[in-house]
């Protein structure tokens, strides 16, 4: 069979998916892009048919001159940074312990996964009214045991808070991608290290860590892209106060709080060059571990 | 110096016991083999000598001062792994200068050492190279040289030439007893291959089923099997085994006659058969004799220039000198 006909061929059957592909990333995209140009305030009488007057670049100025922007930047990267910084370190031990053989090591892995499966909203909720409630919280509790006073955690460390809220969903993924990796050592290079005289310390910092690097390097990318769209656990608990609110919070709240979609989608086009100076650091650093 | 002793050592992995008690003496300097069959327990007896196994009871010195409970990397041994088992993210210098860096060497000494083992093994070319970039006969002695420069009582070998093609295997078997002639050091060696062991060895000790059959030089073993094991292991093609009438004619059970102690020709000789499969090798031929009423085939070694077929008749007789004869119970008649 021809290579040119297969090739054809190919192409026509995967059309329809690219095409799907295309319209979902391009139309939002398109209109994001329009609105952004627009002076849109619903409640004020704008729509679409009556048409919208376009504005030029004053939605992008006024978006990035409010005093909310730049600490909303500063908010997200934290929130970021810090998630991914606790489920790394502490997925590549999680990961580590659950390569140890020991009893009902099967049902123990099921259930560390098991976070990963609760919704945002849900475990987010959970947390605030169950572990972090100043009064009736099981945290409010322990303190109390031990004679200190409560922390009304999601005012008084917000930001820690929700840090602590999406790590503890996000270590099942990063442990889960980590215990594979870890597995596939090849056990002979641990036991040549041994021999060569690495104590455990020393073998786990020249043999297992650089081992897993390509995967941490995924756990990061991947992550990150989700990190960077958080938004029900801060809508849950703090509702974007006490310095939680994040790029993807301020643009809701701009959108939806303040109707006005025009810089609502400024925010989104601001939202998106971020995010893609992310992507090109990260890109950097993931083919450079990768081409290896 | 490095003479290991082994003082009625075993090993037992649940209710397994894969090493039953063993007494075994290696002197310094020795290159000793373990062969065996796949799963006789050879590697694991390797592995409880590097320290990587526990043992289940019995005790292992090394230079005369008790061994059984060092951590493997204070027994002052070097294991080549099967696997080679280089570390992929470094480079072959890095790779060889690991365990000096773990023993906290200064930066030139380690560079010195690293030098001298890379020229002793062809590999100054290669050291800035990550093993990924090697080909199998240089990740070798790669993981040679990473043994080489710790300067070990002993050295382990662990099947290490079982991944290489078979001209780099004769190859490397060259450069690995060369080393050995060179160093002075002990060496033990485990391999299924008989010829390696045939080969290379100072002292070869056969094992089966987790306990030592024979311990002898090469040519110990093949002059004098102690059974029918290691009569059969030791020596290529195997020896003939014939049972029945013609063993009785010698007051044995079983009599042993190996292939290059056979002479063929066209018309005398007291064993006759149908040649079967003829294996040319140029310097030497194999016959597999069929139809000889002794057993079910007889191989015969015979010059290259021997040119029977498929379906001749020949003749064959064999060295009474060099007949090996066993009892029922499958042991070595004198």
């Amino acid at each position: 069979m021809a290579t040119q006909h297969s090739r054809s061929a190919a192409r026509l059957m995967m059309a329809p998916a690219v095409v799907l592909l295309l319209g979902w990333m391009l139309v939002p995209l398109t209109m994001t892009l329009f609105f952004s140009f627009k002076k849109y305030l619903p409640l004020r009488g704008d729509s679409l048919e009556r048409g919208l007057d376009w504005v030029g670049f004053a939605n992008y100025v006024r978006f990035i001159g409010s005093s909310s922007f730049w600490p909303s930047v500063q908010a997200t990267l934290i929130i970021v940074g810090g998630v991914l910084v606790i489920t790394v370190v502490l997925g590549v031990l999680l990961a580590i312990l659950l390569d140890q053989p020991f009893w009902g090591q099967g049902i123990v892995r099921i259930l560390v996964i098991a976070p990963f499966f609760v919704m945002p909203t849900v475990s987010a909720l959970v947390w605030k009214n169950m572990f972090m409630d100043p009064v009736n919280g099981i945290l409010a509790h322990l303190w109390r045991f031990f004679g200190a006073e409560p922390v009304s955690w999601l005012s008084d460390a917000s930001v820690q808070s929700i840090i602590m809220i999406v790590s503890w969903q996000w270590l099942p993924f990063a442990t889960l991608i980590l215990l594979t990796a870890v597995q596939s050592l090849d056990s002979e290079q641990l036991e040549a290290a041994e021999m060569d005289g690495a104590s455990p310390l020393m073998r786990f910092w020249h043999i297992i860590l650089p081992h897993l690097s390509r995967a941490i390097t995924i756990v990061i990318l991947i992550q990150t892209i989700f990190l960077l769209s958080i938004f029900a656990e801060i809508f849950v608990t703090t509702g974007g106060s006490f310095g939680t609110r994040t790029l993807t919070y301020l643009i809701f709240q701009r959108v939806v709080d303040s109707q006005n979609i025009g810089l609502g989608s400024a925010g989104g086009v601001y939202a998106i060059i971020l995010a893609n100076i992310v992507a090109i650091f990260l890109m950097r650093i993931v083919g450079k571990n990768l081409d290896r | 110096m490095g003479q290991i002793t082994l003082n009625q050592v075993t090993k037992s992995f649940g209710d397994v016991e894969v090493i039953t008690p063993l007494d075994l003496t290696i002197e310094d300097g020795e290159f000793a083999v373990f062969v065996g069959p796949s799963g006789c327990g050879k590697s694991t007896l390797l592995r409880l000598i590097a320290g990587l196994e526990d043992v289940t009871s019995g005790a292992i010195n090394i230079d005369g001062k008790n061994a059984t409970n060092v951590p493997p990397a204070k027994r002052g041994l070097a294991m080549v792994f099967q696997s080679y088992a280089l570390y992929p993210h470094m480079s072959v210098r890095k790779n060889i200068a690991f365990p000096l860096r773990m023993a906290g060497l200064d930066k030139a000494e380690q560079n010195r050492r690293v030098e001298q083992a890379a020229a002793v093994l062809n590999l100054t070319d290669y050291l800035d190279r990550r093993p990924g970039q090697l080909s199998g006969g240089q990740r070798q002695r790669v993981a040679i040289g990473r043994a080489i420069v710790r300067e070990p009582a002993a050295f382990l070998f662990d099947e290490p030439l079982s991944n290489l093609d078979a001209a780099l295997r004769v190859g490397m078997r060259l450069e690995i007893s060369e080393l050995h002639k060179r160093l002075n050091t002990t060496m033990i060696y485990v391999t299924h291959d008989q010829v390696e062991a045939m080969t290379m060895a100072d002292k070869i000790v056969v094992l089966n089923a987790g306990h030592i059959e024979q311990v002898g030089s090469p040519l110990d073993l093949y002059r004098a099997p102690r059974n029918l094991f290691v009569a059969g292991f030791i020596g290529s093609p195997k020896m003939n085994f014939i049972e029945g009438a013609e063993a009785e004619k010698l007051g044995a059970h079983t009599i042993g006659i190996r292939p290059e102690h056979i002479a063929v020709s066209e018309s005398d000789g007291p064993w006759s058969g149908v040649v079967g499969v003829s294996e040319h090798l140029g310097s030497d031929t194999f016959f597999h004799v069929h139809d000889t009423g002794l057993a079910d085939t007889i191989a015969v070694r015979a010059d290259g220039e021997v040119g029977f077929r498929h379906g001749d008749r020949i003749h064959m007789t064999p060295r009474a000198d060099v007949i090996h004869k066993f009892d029922a119970q499958g042991m070595r008649l004198p």
